[in-house]
């Protein structure tokens, strides 16, 4: 599991698939994401298995979630704001031999 | 009207915000766009932010990025904090995107300072959450204090040995090191010993590093072979070989690391001259003596060029910034000499790292059944297939089984498929070519791409 060093003073409320999380203030959505036990993050787009950050600096897209009703967000590029409804993207099921 | 400065720089790095420092002091207009929401970089990331307890974990190393930090704050310089530069037209626009807005803006020069991406690590499961990058663990170090409790390092480089004692000294050590160095490679280095001793300064702390590891106790098993990432749905165990013997070790968290490559996006998108660098086994843009790029007018300072570390990077900005103020024939205070020779003794450590360090040949030549592009789960027996069919090289195999097509535009797994190619054809690795790079450089929404002629009314619709 993934924990924090220190605590988070006051928290930065937001929801992942509706699940209340508490972030710090300047976490980005995939920190406070791991750091409260949600590793998986989104079904890959080929064939539907689970991904988590890989990369966590932008360059590997595997943490792309949907937040506030806009698809195809970073979590490793997106600060945490109150309020903010964080969502796995549906898996739309591309097959092999597109 | 399209807005115009002297100077763009893309990243906010030791490089790029060294040679913003440089360029403005001298008077020249420069912007700097940059990702992040805070200048640093990923070497000096959240690096305003960081506390005594925080700063003690991560080292010197990192604490000396802030004095650039601050330098860049109390400069001139434009700052365009959490802007993604997702084109470059030959004409020097650059298009960009910022909250959600995009802009654009001309430049006369640019310096692409865009660092280095983590070489890609193709082993079985390293696509299961849990499985992160080395780069990435120190990331979730520096920016939030998040570590991993069930963690195993694995692979080779020096900064595989860095984040391994930075959690040691944060109270969280791995439970071990899974060094993938094959036997024989510290003879082959010890060629270039000598020349990295004007550099001893890095070898120390390379050895202190180490010992600091070993002394927490934490396991250190060497020269292992035929990693595997245990799971189903998340990572639960790393298989290996070593000591004569199978191992497996219980974790929930792995820490893949190869060492790491320049970022090609921006010097691969306006097309320059690219050579192979057989030391550092990756493509380097070809610079001039004043880092200018084939593309006249682009300049890269740091990692991007061809990996240097930090140091390197920030007195490779300084010196473009400097040539960049002697072109517009404005006076320059430092002294260009003085940074040149500091650069080339920082660089003399580079040939003994890079021929200890050389990728594990194991990674360049992945098994069939090993997913290397990770978008579109492409395996490495599928490049091979399509290498059979007679694909001569990148461009045609993403022709025909999609790698290198998903989301992270072959970041990730470029110069894996151009390797797996050049083996595959027989060929030697500097024939190899690479993705061509288009734009956007990154994803963009479509609400973005529609406000485009609201933006720039004036612009005729134009190649790229």
């Amino acid at each position: 599991m993934a924990r924090r060093l220190q605590g988070i003073g006051t928290p930065v409320r937001f929801t992942f698939e509706g699940v209340a999380v508490e972030a710090a203030a300047g976490d980005t959505v995939a920190a406070a994401l791991l750091a409260a036990g949600h590793r998986d993050l989104r079904p890959s787009a080929v064939s539907g298995a689970p991904r988590g950050p890989y990369c966590l600096m932008g360059a590997c897209f595997d943490c792309l979630v949907r937040i506030d009703g806009a698809p195809n967000r970073q979590a490793c590029m997106t600060e945490v704001a109150p309020g903010m409804d964080v969502r796995r993207m549906a898996h739309v099921g591309k097959g092999e031999g597109r | 009207m399209v807005r115009e400065v002297d100077v763009a720089v893309i990243g906010a790095g030791p490089a790029g915000l060294a040679a913003a420092v440089e360029a403005a002091a001298a008077g020249l207009s420069v912007t700097v766009l940059d990702e992040q929401p805070a200048p640093g970089g990923q070497v000096y990331r959240a690096i305003e932010r960081a506390d005594s307890g925080r700063l003690a974990i991560l080292g010197q190393d990192y604490a000396e990025g802030r004095e650039l930090v601050a330098a860049f704050r109390a400069s001139r310089a434009e700052y365009l904090p959490a802007a993604t530069v997702w084109n470059i037209g030959t004409d020097r626009l650059i298009d960009y995107s910022q909250g959600g807005e995009i802009a654009c803006l001309r430049a006369t020069a640019i310096v692409a300072a865009t660092g280095a991406l983590e070489r890609p690590c193709p082993v079985p499961g390293w696509t299961l959450p849990g499985v992160t990058t080395a780069g990435g663990l120190q990331i979730l170090l520096k920016g939030a204090g998040v570590v991993e409790d069930d963690l195993v390092l694995a692979g080779a480089g020096p900064l595989l040995w860095l984040i391994a004692s930075q959690l040691v000294a944060a109270g969280a050590p791995p439970r071990a090191v899974v060094e993938t160095l094959p036997r024989g490679r510290q003879a082959a280095a010890l060629a270039r010993l000598p020349g990295a001793l004007r550099a001893a300064g890095y070898l120390r702390k390379g050895v202190a590093l180490m010992n600091a590891v070993r002394r927490a106790g934490v396991a250190v098993h060497t020269h292992a072979e035929g990693l595997e990432i245990e799971g189903e749905t998340r990572v639960t165990g790393l298989r290996f070989r070593a000591e004569g013997g199978e191992h497996r070790l219980h974790c929930t968290a792995v820490g893949l690391h190869q060492g790491v490559i320049p970022n090609p996006q921006v010097t691969r998108l306006l097309r320059c001259e690219h050579v192979w660098d057989a030391s550092q086994h990756a493509f380097r843009p070809v610079l001039d003596d004043d880092f200018q790029t084939t593309f006249p007018g682009l300049y890269v300072a740091g990692d991007a060029g061809g990996i240097g570390g930090a140091r390197a990077a920030a007195l490779q900005g300084r010196l473009v910034g400097m040539h960049l103020a002697a072109r517009a024939g404005r006076k320059v205070a430092g002294k260009p000499a003085a940074l040149r020779t500091a650069l080339a003794r920082d660089l003399a450590i580079r040939p003994f790292l890079e021929a200890l360090y050389a990728p594990d040949p194991a990674i360049l030549n992945p098994a069939d059944s090993t997913i290397v592009c990770r978008c579109e789960e492409v395996t490495a027996g599928r490049v091979r297939a399509a290498v059979k069919l007679g694909a001569p090289g990148a461009n045609q195999v993403k022709s025909l089984v999609r790698t290198g097509m998903g989301p992270c535009q072959g970041r990730v797994c470029g110069v894996a498929v151009s390797a797996i190619i050049a083996t595959a054809r027989g060929a030697p690795p500097d024939t190899a070519d690479y993705y061509r790079i288009r734009p956007p450089l990154k994803p963009l929404a479509l609400t973005e791409l529609a406000a485009y002629p609201m933006i720039a009314p004036d612009l005729e619709i134009r190649e790229p």
